[in-house]
């Protein structure tokens, strides 16, 4: 079999998985989306061992590899949806945005007895505490 | 034990005092007074009997060094000769009667832990200066002592009198202690050595080549610590203190040590005529005008302290005319006699409540309330204005006699100019003597007016150390036979003409100030002065402390009070509202020094907020700003972030395949 076949079907799915961890907005299909990544990638992996002809089988042996990472690192990924969810009633990634940075953390710990926002960071904060509880 | 061992100890066992005063002083408050006085004590009886070993015959000398320190070695050296066992005798002996005091005069002191160690720490450190046969090592304790006088001199620092009389005992010291430092390290390069044997020994054999400015150096450390013209001006304002403190630094330590310095290293000094005749102009300035200065006092306590600076400039003036027995032969007995009119003058402060002698006047029967001060006080100030038979009149005879040689060329040990200089400037501060203790007795204790308040017994703590002290004021002068052997070997007695003379112009010294007295004291009933500060079952520091903060409240200024009725005002004529300010020499040094360095100082602070800073703060906001730029990319959504980590990616990819490109194909 000619190396183009695996090549682009691997480039195919690649690109499928890319448009879905860019596009999608649900975190199950975000994790999905990357799992088919990474099995474009061990396609690729095993078909240029075959065309390679590696007497140690490398490259199978690294897909072996892989799978066994992606394995455990779905299930982690899972269970950390099913927290959020459980916590937040949703796991979309649009609304998971609490790292973004707001202009209530612009108050710095030195001018915050001079500041007249400093009641607002704190009830900022704590909202923010309430949300990751 | 051997002497070296015992000498050894004497300035160890106050020492360990102090650290153990300081470690136990807030756990184990009982510990406080045995270890404030105990070790002081014991180091008494161990300086009496190393004093008694010695025997003022050969010089003992011992030295260990720790560690070789580069080119000049610095040993830790003891030289006992003489004038340093007896020098010893003395501060142990008023340390103890100091710390012996302390225990009642400031018996309810939550700061008194501490002040006991302090004190015990200064007894140290003057002990070190005393023995130590090495330069650098009797630096460092003549540097203790000054941390130790500002400690204690501020010792009730709530009040702003106290605070800045300690900053300016420190600072004044120190601006004679650089040149000091310098005089020291000039000394060691000439003589290739810190040992003071070793530099004696290379200064006779003529091998000092800058002897003036070493000279000259040294006379500067000398004349800020032991408060000679033009560096006197702290030990007045030093008043502030309490009164053992200050009977401790004007009586044994501190002030006596640059005596007792130039008296070590006198050859150093008599190699040049110049720095004599300069130390002999300075002493004469200080003696006579520290006499009129101290005529126009109001406050007891400054009364003293003006008369210690005329004393020590006695001193100075004997070393001038290189006698260094003499110096020391005033040294210790002023010692004796000042510290029983310092602790006298803070049993009176606490009977009359006050601290001004115009307030005293208005009072009677404080003679008869403290019977014990007032005696021992009239003895001291007896020995002060040097009537005979008391230890003053002996020891400032011994100083009179020497002048008087070298002016007449009896002994060339200096030049006779400085010989003329200190016989008249001694016999004319022997008139101001005379004046202002009779001014002091008679405001103090022959006051007109109401009966002094009953403020209940002095303790026996306080009482008892008069006594003691009492003893060496009247009879130390009768050793002077036999001091001199243990000394230089001159002979110390009095000669007939100076004695005569001087006695003679004392008496008329006396004698006006009394016809002064007579004639202004019946103004008195008219001015009425007195505030007066009474706590008959506090403790007397602080009455006296009160007594300082009402004296400026009440007059104005804490050296003069406004009475019309003191003789010292007569005397003086228009002098007086000179003297009363130590002839304006604070005012010179504020306009001198003071306010350039102020100015100096706001030249920084601008400098420093408005210029420095600007940068600095200018750094910050640039920061911030780019910071507040980047932010804005930090939206939270991680599908943002993964597509930009892509077209980085993907930009880095083309890149390289580009540049590769680009390479091969060159």
């Amino acid at each position: 079999m000619h190396l183009a076949y695996p090549a682009v079907l691997a480039a195919l799915l690649f690109c499928v998985g890319l448009y879905g961890v860019l596009a999608r907005r649900n975190a199950i299909l975000v994790l999905m989306s990357v799992e088919l990544m990474l099995n474009a990638v061990n396609l690729n992996l095993v078909a240029f061992d075959v065309w390679l002809r590696d007497t140690l089988h490398s490259g199978q042996a690294l897909t072996l590899f892989t799978i066994a990472i992606a394995a455990a690192e779905i299930g982690i990924g899972l269970a950390i949806v099913l927290a959020v969810y459980r916590n937040r009633g949703t796991s979309d990634i649009d609304r998971l945005r609490d790292t973004a940075e707001t202009d209530e953390a612009e108050t710095l710990p030195d001018d915050a007895e001079t500041a007249p926002g400093q009641a607002d960071g704190q009830t900022g904060k704590t909202k923010k505490a309430e949300a990751t509880t | 034990m051997t002497t070296t061992t015992l000498a050894a100890l004497v300035p160890l066992l106050p020492f360990l005092g102090a650290l153990g005063g300081l470690a136990v002083g807030r756990t184990a408050p009982g510990f406080v007074r045995p270890l404030a006085i105990l070790p002081t004590l014991t180091a008494a009886v161990l300086a009496v009997l190393v004093a008694v070993r010695q025997g003022g015959g050969r010089a003992i000398d011992a030295a260990t060094q720790l560690t070789p320190t580069g080119s000049v070695p610095i040993d830790l050296a003891l030289h006992l000769d003489g004038f340093a066992v007896l020098v010893a005798v003395l501060v142990t002996v008023v340390a103890t009667c100091v710390q012996l005091y302390s225990t009642a005069y400031l018996r309810d002191d939550a700061r008194y832990p501490s002040y006991a160690a302090l004190v015990s720490l200064f007894t140290s450190a003057m002990l070190l200066v005393v023995y130590s046969g090495d330069l650098m090592v009797l630096l460092v304790g003549w540097e203790i002592m000054g941390i130790c006088s500002y400690f204690l001199v501020g010792h009730y620092w709530e009040t702003p009198e106290a605070r800045a009389a300690s900053l300016k005992a420190f600072l004044v010291t120190k601006l004679g202690d650089v040149p000091f430092l310098i005089g020291l390290f000039a000394l060691a390069a000439d003589t290739g050595s810190f040992r003071i044997t070793k530099i004696l020994a290379a200064v006779a054999n003529g091998g000092l080549e800058h002897p003036t400015l070493i000279a000259l150096l040294l006379l500067a450390g000398v004349a800020g610590k032991s408060a000679q013209f033009p560096l006197h001006t702290w030990l007045p304002d030093a008043m502030a203190g309490p009164t053992p403190v200050s009977a401790l630094i004007h009586a044994a330590t501190m002030v006596a040590a640059g005596i007792y310095f130039v008296a070590r290293l006198l050859p150093v000094f008599a190699a040049s005529g110049a720095a004599l005749v300069v130390l002999a102009v300075m002493a004469a300035v200080t003696m006579v005008g520290s006499g009129l200065a101290a005529l126009a006092q109001d406050d007891i306590k400054r009364v003293l302290a003006y008369s210690t600076i005329g004393q020590l400039g006695y001193m100075s003036g004997a070393l001038a005319v290189g006698d260094r027995g003499a110096a020391v032969f005033h040294l210790i007995s002023h010692g004796a006699f000042k510290a029983v009119l310092f602790l006298a003058a803070g049993v009176v402060i606490h009977a009359a409540g006050t601290n001004s002698l115009a307030a005293m006047s208005r009072m009677s029967g404080l003679a008869r309330r403290i019977p014990d001060a007032y005696w021992t006080m009239t003895v001291a100030l007896l020995a002060l204005a040097a009537i005979p038979p008391f230890a003053g009149f002996f020891s400032k005879e011994a100083v009179l006699v020497a002048a008087e040689h070298t002016a007449l060329g009896d002994r060339t040990a200096a030049p006779a100019a400085a010989g003329w200089t200190i016989l008249i400037a001694g016999l004319l501060a022997a008139v101001l003597t005379a004046s202002y203790a009779v001014r002091l007795w008679l405001l103090a204790f022959r006051g007109r007016g109401a009966e002094v308040p009953d403020h209940g017994r002095q303790p026996l703590a306080m009482t008892s150390v008069l006594w003691i002290l009492a003893v060496p004021t009247i009879g130390f002068g009768l050793t002077a036979g036999i001091l001199g052997d243990w000394f230089d070997g001159h002979a110390l007695t009095p000669s007939l003409t100076t004695a005569v003379l001087s006695t003679g112009v004392t008496l008329v010294g006396g004698l006006v100030t009394y016809g002064a007295w007579r004639h202004t004291t019946a103004l008195a009933a008219r001015t009425p002065i007195g505030a007066v500060a009474a706590h008959p079952g506090a403790e007397p520091a602080l009455v006296e402390a009160e007594a300082m903060t009402s004296h400026t409240a009440a007059y104005g200024t804490i050296a003069d009070a406004p009475d019309p009725a003191d003789p010292g005002r007569l005397l003086l004529g228009p002098l007086h509202r000179h003297a009363v300010t130590g002839f304006h020499l604070d005012a010179l040094y504020t306009a001198l020094f003071v306010r350039p360095v102020r100015a100096a100082a706001r030249l920084v602070r601008f400098l420093d907020r408005e210029v420095v800073d600007t940068y600095v703060n200018g750094t910050g906001a640039v920061t911030r700003l780019l910071g507040t730029a980047v932010r804005r990319a930090q939206t939270g959504n991680v599908q943002t972030y993964v597509s930009a980590l892509l077209a980085g990616s993907l930009a880095l990819a083309i890149a390289a395949v580009v540049f590769a490109n680009v390479n091969a194909g060159s």
